[in-house]
């Protein structure tokens, strides 16, 4: 008898469907098994991690910031991916989009400037981002250098651009040398939603990238050729679409879009400009893009949801004393399990029952 | 049947859970912590973890304690102070200078609540700041490598060039300068606090260009394990590291925050909290220094001297004066040396470093 994985002749729709239900049920048994070990309540914990911080308006808003940058990148990247371009690097055109906006900020520190200073420096920012993605780009198109390493590497040097910026030229005069621009003004901030709250206009323009991505993939030309050059490139070329052209495009909406995400979370949850504005969020972003399976809303409901075991997480270490290292197990075993159930969307388990042994023809 | 038993015990789990942690806040005082790394990072945040046990062990039944730990100086951190907030903790540390606007930010939104903030220099009424003056010991140090070195010459690791780091350097030269003029050292920056494998490179370059004692400002022990390969000698950073190092630690410069965390949350428990700026040194045993081994006897002599002197007010690192890279004096604020706004924004090396400050 055996176990054999065995490919299905078309994807099941069922298991399209149900995937996700049986990754978070088997996240459940297995996480329940963990804390019971641990000597935790298990019910109590699944609990603080996935119910109680939808249940407070505060948990809410946190959530939604978290998943703001997330998903605006997210959503970029899923371009790139179904188009078969590969930009590991949103994370160095998030911190462009940042420096790039910060610019602005900083040189009309303390003047008053009006209310102008913020569109300009969002704009600027996603730009930047666009500029700073199409070098991978254009390195991939004119020279058939490899998009993966040359975006990633850029990282790297956006980085160190920031790091140099804080720490020399733009530093804050005031600010003991410590490496960070001042506080930016009013006019420089992305203003908040509700009072008190951290929620802010950031999460609405992701909401509008989300439905913009829906509307680009889903209703237009240029979507169905993205889809097309990624699927099924030689259909694309009899068809005309010009494929360098899309690796040009969707990796400047996608670094616009990291370039955007990143000059909001600076003059937004932030405040100023800083060495580790972002905790890897060019990168978390590419699991939230595949997540939810390259699909705009598919990737809000991820995003969200990465955000949901952040949260929640925090809340597990404060409340039941469950330590971080739980939190990343919790993390890991989700996304592992949501990986293998999708597997199953695209494979069948069937077991083979070994023939019955037939006599050789030897006498 | 089994089914609605399972959902009946649920139910009564959460309620019991519930119930008993409402009670708990109502007659305990919550104490909150935000670190940095993680509790077992053996340095910076470990030291952190060390004093929270000593609070719990001093306080017992009268407080709750609660950490956050391995959270990132970004946008993550208001969130997670204001996550302590939420959770009822009425007096919170966070112990690291990137979580200072964050702090200062969930602190004017909650006026009733205490915060204390480690190494920043941003305050409010109801948001103190706490450090100490690990250049004292750094000083110390200079001393020791200059009498132990063979080759002259002193590898640094830094993390970032920060005041507190640049003031560490220059008091180590400082000090190194008073046994051997000549004195070389040679810096790598890792840009992170807590990177063993980088740091464990940065020690492997350093001795490969020819440097014989290792030093270091960041948090892991793995600096000490190379020197120790390597039959080299090393200082500890942060917290007792001879176990990784049995035969290269000279001395370590050991933070403990103990006595610190224990008078704060006695003054809250009395009623008695007020904001203010402690920044403590040998004098006051903000710090102290891991017992001097791998020297001769002479060498340990001097380093307690050397200690006793700065624990009495006796010998200033900083005294002027205190010679730039450029060779002139740096005006000296202080009186006899220099005041501690200029130790605290200190961006500049003195005289006899041959190297560049990053972003100068």
């Amino acid at each position: 008898m055996q176990l054999v994985l065995e490919k299905r002749a078309e994807r099941s729709k069922t298991v399209a469907l149900i995937s996700p239900l049986i990754a978070i049920g088997l996240t459940i048994v297995t996480m329940t098994i963990l804390f019971a070990v641990m000597g935790k309540n298990p019910i109590l914990a699944l609990y603080v991690y996935f119910i109680a911080p939808l249940a407070d308006g505060y948990s809410l808003q946190e959530i939604a910031v978290k998943a703001t940058p997330l998903v605006m990148i997210a959503i970029g990247l899923s371009l790139c991916y179904l188009a078969n371009a590969w930009n590991i690097g949103a994370e160095g055109q998030f911190l462009m989009g940042a420096v790039a906006g910060s610019w602005i900020a900083v040189k009309t520190q303390g003047i008053e400037a009006g209310h102008w200073v913020l569109p300009a420096m969002l704009l600027l920012g996603a730009i930047a981002g666009a500029l700073y993605a199409l070098i991978p780009a254009i390195c991939k198109v004119k020279f058939g250098a490899s998009e993966i390493l040359t975006s990633l590497m850029l990282v790297y040097v956006a980085d160190l651009l920031l790091d140099y910026l804080v720490r020399g030229p733009w530093r804050d005069p005031q600010g003991f040398n410590f490496p960070t621009t001042a506080e930016f003004d009013p006019v420089a901030t992305v203003p908040t939603l509700i009072e008190g709250g951290r929620l802010h206009l950031g999460s609405i323009l992701a909401l509008i990238v989300v439905a913009a991505g829906a509307v680009l993939l889903g209703k237009t030309i240029k979507g169905f050729e993205i889809r097309v050059v990624g699927a099924a490139p030689r259909a694309a070329r009899f068809g005309g679409f010009n494929a360098n052209q899309l690796i040009l495009l969707t990796f400047a909406i996608s670094g616009a879009l990291s370039g955007l995400a990143g000059i909001i979370e600076v003059a937004g949850p932030v405040g100023h400009l800083q060495p580790g504005i972002s905790p890897g969020y060019g990168f978390t972003a590419i699991i939230v893009a595949f997540l939810g399976r390259l699909n705009p809303v598919g990737i809000l409901i991820a995003g969200l949801f990465l955000a949901l075991t952040f949260i929640g997480g925090e809340q597990a270490q404060i409340a039941m004393k469950i330590p971080l290292d739980v939190t990343k197990v919790f993390q890991g075993v989700l996304l592992f399990y949501v990986l293998a159930c999708d597997s199953l969307i695209l494979y069948r388990f069937r077991i083979i029952f070994s023939a019955p042994q037939v006599a050789r023809g030897t006498h | 049947m089994m089914k609605k038993n399972l959902l009946a015990a649920a139910a009564a789990l959460l309620l019991a859970g519930g119930a008993t942690s409402s009670a708990i806040a109502a007659d305990k005082l919550k104490v909150g912590f935000i670190y940095l790394g993680p509790v077992g990072d053996l340095g910076w945040t470990y030291q952190h973890e060390l004093a929270r046990q000593a609070v719990v062990k001093e306080f017992g039944d009268k407080i709750e304690t609660t950490f956050l730990e391995n959270i990132p100086e970004g946008p993550d951190a208001e969130r997670a102070v204001e996550q302590l907030v939420r959770a009822g903790n009425k007096l919170i540390f966070t112990t690291s200078f990137g979580y200072m606007d964050p702090t200062l930010k969930v602190a004017k939104k909650y006026p009733n609540v205490h915060f204390e903030h480690c190494s920043g220099y941003k305050r409010d009424k109801n948001m103190s700041t706490y450090s100490a003056r690990w250049y004292q010991g750094r000083y110390i140090q200079g001393e020791i490598a200059a009498k132990m070195s063979k080759a002259g010459v002193l590898g640094y690791i830094g993390s970032f060039p920060i005041p507190e780091v640049v003031s560490g350097i220059n008091a180590t030269m400082i000090g190194a300068q008073t046994v051997n003029p000549n004195i070389k050292v040679k810096i790598i920056w890792v840009n992170s606090w807590f990177d063993p494998g980088k740091e464990a490179d940065a020690a492997k370059a350093l001795l490969d260009q020819g440097a014989d004692i290792i030093m270091q400002h960041t948090d892991s022990p793995a600096a000490m394990q190379i020197a120790g390969e390597r039959g080299k000698l090393a200082f500890g950073q942060d917290s007792e590291m001879i176990k990784f190092g049995p035969k290269a630690q000279l001395t370590s410069i050991l933070d403990t925050w103990a006595p610190y965390y224990i008078e704060r949350v006695k003054a809250e428990l009395d009623g008695t909290w007020k904001s203010g700026d402690t920044w403590g040194g040998l004098e006051t045993k903000m710090f102290e220094m891991a017992p001097y081994t791998n020297m001769p006897d002479d060498v340990k002599k001097t380093a307690e001297d050397t200690q006793a002197a700065i624990a009495a007010g006796k010998l200033h690192p900083f005294k002027c004066p205190v010679v730039a890279q450029d060779g002139k004096d740096v005006e000296c604020k202080g009186g006899d040396h220099l005041a501690d706004d200029q130790i605290l924004g200190m961006n500049f090396y003195v005289k006899g470093i041959d190297d560049k400050l990053p972003g100068k």
